[in-house]
């Protein structure tokens, strides 16, 4: 029984870390941008919740209306500002970058917020859980993230196969040179490639924001958290991630249960075990360049 | 007023120059054929007109406005279309979504996907495929069918027989007629001298980025064309 409640409890978690990864597994999948800000920009949206909830008195699911479209427009700003002209320096220019922008985003979140513990404050959601069998309890919190979390990424991935634009941003992908003979400013499909993208983070930041005790510099377990999900899972589609987030979650879980510090250390060892056995991932993309 | 004209145009890679004053104009309703061997800077001139890539001195005229630095996607909306060398057909989009996004400047005109499925069967027999399982052929008939979708005033076809059986060649060509009785202008860039000469009006042929030779298919014999093809 406890395995099966670790296994529950892994695949709720595991919906987090599929919305945490769905923003790196977008902007790699159309842009190959390798985001290293991704976890940071978690964290900003977490700070921006902070400020809303617990300074402000916003309930956390207004807040999540208000942070997430924020972190849409400082998407499209950075690509328009940064990450377009880096790709257009091509190689190397937008790794650096968004390292550059990862170093300067901790340094000012530890300026603006210290290097304490925060948490966004939920109230008795926090604790809230429904009784399953004698011995399994499901928290609501980690059943509602869940939910979210397969619907917006189920609902991206309907975006990308049914829509002119999701269309566009599969096709940049696939050639950019190409695109702009299709009349398509494949600059603009970018910059909203990754507003997309960062809502998606601003979503997950949120609820990271809420499950845990975060400061500054969890950015980067956030960062790790979320390629090994995208890894995982491989590059394919959102289902992959989504495969992916599940099964990290469910391996650290399991290995919670083993023994409570090894929870990380069974989480990277089976990320370990995939990139040696399977580098292409669960669900790899069924066309190969 | 030429529909389209380049003036003088200088283009370079870098320090290597590919374009040395080139003029070039096409009336509307025309079809004209580039010719010349490989490296003579047909695929660039083409490029240059599409908007992928500046002239670095003279211009490219488009219903008599200026347009060498309009970028490529904002050429589309106003008519002009490129089936690229390589088709470059989008792999791990479906034939039928590579035409949707070839429609997506929304012109008006002519063509649309019933349309399209009509005057090229081969295309419609493939829609649902993966455009990296297509062969050559389909390929190539589906690029133009994309470029068709953008409903342009000027369609330019960069070596449409490259690498495919005569036979298919033929298949391709033959949607040709179907398409300038819309009254759409056309470029075609080709290697393959006899298959360019028979659907153009007017031909014009490059060696090293220049003109050498030009006229009606008529008028040029055998002999003239093979001199200034190869340059002897
Ligand atoms: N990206 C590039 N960088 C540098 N030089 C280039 C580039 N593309 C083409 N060139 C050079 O420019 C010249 C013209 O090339 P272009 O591709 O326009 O020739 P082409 O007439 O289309 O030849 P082909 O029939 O082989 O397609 C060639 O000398 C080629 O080497
Ligand atoms: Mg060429």
């Amino acid at each position: 029984m406890q395995w099966l409640n670790a296994v529950i409890q892994g695949v709720l978690l595991g919906g987090l870390y599929a919305l945490l990864a769905a923003g790196l597994s977008l902007m790699f999948g159309v842009m190959r941008i390798v985001n290293l800000a991704h976890g940071v920009l978690a964290m900003v949206a977490a700070y921006l919740g902070f400020i809303f909830v617990n300074n402000m008195g916003v309930p956390w699911y207004l807040a999540i209306l208000i942070v997430v479209p924020i972190m849409a427009l400082v998407g499209y700003a950075l690509q328009w500002g940064l990450f377009n002209r880096a790709l257009s320096k091509g190689g190397l220019a937008p790794l650096l970058v968004a390292f550059g922008l990862a170093v300067v985003l901790t340094q000012l979140l530890q300026e603006i917020f210290t290097a304490d513990n925060r948490r966004i404050q939920i109230g008795e959601l926090g604790t809230a859980s429904i009784q399953i069998t004698d011995s399994i309890y499901l928290g609501w919190f980690p059943i509602i993230t869940f939910i979210v979390a397969v619907l917006i990424i189920a609902g991206v991935q309907l975006f990308l196969n049914r829509t002119p634009l999701g269309r566009a941003m599969r096709a940049a992908s696939d050639d950019p040179d190409t695109v702009k003979l299709m009349g398509i400013d494949n600059r603009r499909v970018y910059a909203l490639s990754t507003a997309l993208a960062l809502a998606t983070v601003g979503l997950a930041g949120m609820f990271i924001g809420m499950k845990t005790q975060f400061s500054p510099t969890y950015g980067d377990l956030v960062l790790i958290f979320a390629f090994e999900a995208v890894i995982i899972g491989g590059l394919g589609s959102l289902w992959g991630t989504l495969a992916g987030g599940i099964v990290l979650g469910v391996a650290q879980a399991v290995g919670s249960q083993i023994n409570p510090s090894y929870g990380l250390l069974i989480g990277n060892l089976v990320f370990l075990a995939i990139l040696a056995f399977r580098p292409q991932g669960l669900f790899p993309k069924a066309v190969t360049t | 007023m030429s529909l389209l004209s380049l003036e003088a145009i200088d283009v370079h890679y870098g320090d290597f120059q590919a374009i040395y004053a080139l003029d070039l104009h096409i009336e509307e309703g025309e079809t004209l054929a580039v010719i010349g061997a490989n490296g003579a800077g047909k695929s660039t001139m083409l490029k240059t007109i599409a908007g992928l890539l500046t002239p670095t001195s003279g211009s490219v005229v488009f219903e008599g406005r200026d347009i060498s630095r309009t970028p490529p996607f904002k050429r589309v909306p106003m008519g002009i279309a490129l089936t690229p060398e390589g088709r470059k057909i989008f792999r791990s989009l479906t034939i039928e979504e590579n035409l949707k996004v070839g429609a997506h400047a929304k012109r008006p005109g002519p063509w649309d996907l019933a349309k399209i499925y009509e005057a090229f069967p081969l295309v419609a027999d493939r829609k649902d495929r993966l455009g990296v399982n297509l062969s050559g052929g389909e390929q190539q008939a589906a690029a133009i069918a994309r470029a068709l979708m953008s409903n342009p005033r000027l369609l330019l076809l960069d070596e449409v027989s490259l690498g495919l059986a005569p036979v298919v060649v033929e298949q391709i060509y033959d949607a040709l007629p179907a398409i300038t009785a819309q009254g759409t202008t056309v470029l075609v860039v080709e290697q393959d001298v006899n298959q360019s000469m028979k659907v153009a009006d007017r031909v014009q042929c490059l060696l090293e980025g220049r003109t050498v030779l030009e006229g009606a298919p008529a008028n040029l014999s055998r002999d003239e064309i093979a001199a200034a093809y190869f340059g002897i």
